[in-house]
């Protein structure tokens, strides 16, 4: 079992991100996806200083993958996730149709990312065609359906060699929007947003009237209120022939929580979520927002 | 530009033939579909007995077979595609990569169109499925502003279809699980979004309290207009403020934008509400028959009539309409 760290998904100006990816050098994430998935406007990093640090983690032992914009609406947007599909070193997660088909034109292989809709083994055969090399599962798919789809996956054959990669820890990203929230709660408009956003380096709890931390503002991405966390499930999934746990980065204790969970698995021991704070409702194939405790699942 | 309107049963499929439709689109009555509701939706014998209807005045069916089929399902959406062909549906429309796979492989002569769940929004993006499954149109999410929507059908590979008018999702089809995380259920697995048997509605002493699964969606004081729990169309509190933090309870109406849309080179026009009665399907059929009349007959001196809007408001959601994404600043 390998861990990766996700691509940041808030916005955090330059130097927060050089330390953060500076402090996970030493961390025993042996995969780091680069790259701006949400908003366009969030430019801390350029494609071009994407590429660059992908240099540095690469010689620093990191397999390096470029993650590409998921909502790609206007000519710019489409000129980056091209640049990138085209960066000839590192591997690229597409996370939208767009760049599999930029990809799959160049004969390169891929990763599809989790907001691509791969809900069964016949769609993916069709990617396995176009070069995917390894697949990040849907949120809202759970352990059964991946293991169907993997069981028709082989009968497909269409099995060997697809690496499996599970979105193990941090908020879910569920949902996509043409509109800035973040703008929206701060009485602007989108073109005019000020960059409110590197103000909430986790976000924006929106919270239900009865003081519920139900989802998260991320600009126009919607995020869940609670963390999922698949870490205790480390072995389900191995036996399960997953390859590769994401945690996605945390302004604080990312590095601190990777290193518990490979001393987890180096060590064989389990894990524990907080219930507090978790969810994991759609690894048991139901709403995520509930959490299924240890003995209860 | 051609008018695409719903159908969820025999009787709307028949008013929006009569009221002017260019197209009809409808869906079996399973979750095959995006909009899988208790009572709705068509046998294979009530679509052969729609089709033929539609087809006698010279109106199209289109069928829906738009979500997003897990393991189990597989065979259910599979034998949806073999009905649809049987039938002689003008087009599928549909979502899922591995179903557009099966359909053009097992029926190369069928049409096929990817719907909005497919979340396609760029020219690059249509091309994939232009190439691999020879798809002749594409429904586009709610999105793109206008000035996207222009370019988009100058650079398409295929026929460009927007929504005109209807319930507003404001996420992109395709790619929001708001629902599944709260209920379980979502529009991609099962065709239904803050489904009614998640619902829960409870007076209190000093408000009407609306539940999906248990999580407050919406408080209503006496007097205010309690809308559908559709759980991004709540009150929610950010900082201290509780307001519509994700969107109001509106439609879309985009009459006002008819002459840009034409001169986009948008090819139809696709009307929400496969749920609504067979009254709004018979009245917005109506007026947007009219109203496309009248843009295709004098772009430059088009002007929605106050009647039309007066009758469309009324039968939108939240009594109010919006321009959505297409005017910038909504976003």
């Amino acid at each position: 079992m390998r861990i990766s760290l996700g691509p940041v998904l808030y916005f955090w100006p330059r130097e927060r991100l050089e330390a953060f990816y500076a402090a996970s050098v030493a961390s025993p994430a042996e995969i780091v996806y680069l790259g701006e998935t949400v908003c366009s406007k969030r430019r801390s990093f350029r494609p071009d200083d994407w590429v660059q640090l992908g240099r540095e983690l690469a010689k620093a032992g990191k397999q390096v993958v470029l993650s590409t914009l998921t909502l790609v609406e206007s000519r710019a947007e489409m000129g980056v996730m091209k640049r990138l599909c085209r960066n000839g070193e590192f591997l690229v997660e597409a996370n939208d149709l767009a760049a599999v088909k930029l990809l799959a034109e160049q004969g390169l292989p891929f990763v599809a990312g989790p907001a691509i809709n791969v809900y069964n083994a016949y769609t993916l055969r069709v990617l396995r065609r176009q070069g995917l090399q390894r697949w990040v599962m849907p949120f809202e798919l759970s352990r059964h359906d991946l293991e169907t789809i993997l069981a028709d996956a082989e009968r497909l054959g269409v099995r060997d060699g697809l690496e499996l990669e599970v979105y193990s820890y941090g908020r879910i990203p569920l949902a996509y929007s043409a509109r800035c929230f973040t703008a929206r709660h701060h009485n602007l408009q989108k073109d005019q947003c000020e960059l409110r956003c590197l103000q909430d380096p986790a976000g924006i709890p929106l919270r239900t009237q009865e003081g519920e931390e139900f989802l998260t503002i991320n600009g126009i991405q919607t995020q869940s209120g609670r963390i999922y966390d698949l870490r205790p499930e480390w072995q389900d999934m191995r036996a399960l022939g997953v390859d590769i746990m994401r945690i996605s980065p945390q302004p604080e204790g990312t590095p601190e929580l990777v290193q518990r969970l490979h001393d987890a698995i180096r060590q064989g021991k389990p894990l524990r979520a907080d219930p507090a704070r978790a969810c994991n409702g759609y690894w048991y194939g139901g709403p995520g927002m509930v959490f299924h405790g240890a003995g209860d699942a | 530009m051609e008018l695409v309107c719903p159908a969820g049963a025999l009787p709307a499929l028949k008013a929006a033939v009569d009221n002017g439709a260019d197209a009809v689109y409808i869906g079996l009555r399973d979750e095959t579909n995006a909009r899988h509701f208790a009572g709705l939706n068509f046998t294979p014998e009530r679509a052969a007995e729609g089709i033929e209807y539609a087809h006698e005045r010279g109106c199209r069916v289109f069928l829906a077979i738009n979500t997003y089929p897990r393991p189990e399902g597989w065979s259910r959406w599979t034998a949806a595609v073999d009905t649809a062909a049987q039938l002689g549906v003008d087009a599928l429309i549909v979502a899922d990569i591995g179903v557009l796979d099966y359909a053009s492989s097992r029926h190369p002569d069928l049409p096929l169109h990817l719907s909005v769940q497919g979340s396609a929004t760029s020219a690059e993006a249509l091309e994939f499925y232009q190439q691999q499954f020879g798809i002749r149109r594409a429904v586009v999410p709610r999105v793109l502003s206008l000035a996207q929507v222009r370019v988009l059908c100058e650079t398409a590979p295929v026929e460009i279809e927007v929504f005109g008018f209807g319930s507003l999702c404001v996420m992109v089809e395709g790619r929001c699980t708001l629902s599944s995380y709260v209920t379980g259920q979502s529009p991609n697995m099962n065709g239904v979004c803050s489904p009614a048997s998640a619902v829960r509605w409870e007076q209190k002493p000093e408000a009407l309290e609306s539940r999906l699964n248990d999580v407050l969606i919406d408080r209503f004081k006496a007097g205010e207009n309690a809308g559908y729990p559709t759980l991004c169309k709540g009150r929610f509190e950010v900082n201290g403020h509780t307001y519509h933090a994700l969107e109001e309870p509106t439609s879309l109406n985009t009459l006002a934008l008819l002459p840009e849309l034409l001169a986009a080179g948008v090819k139809a026009i696709k009307l929400e509400g496969r749920q609504r009665s067979t009254a709004y399907v018979a009245q917005v059929t109506r007026v947007w028959r009219e109203a496309l009349d009248a843009v295709c007959a004098d772009p430059g001196g088009f002007a929605p009539k106050p009647q039309w809007q007066q009758a469309l408001v009324k039968v939108s959601e939240g009594t109010q309409t919006t321009l959505g994404a297409y005017h910038r600043p909504w976003q």
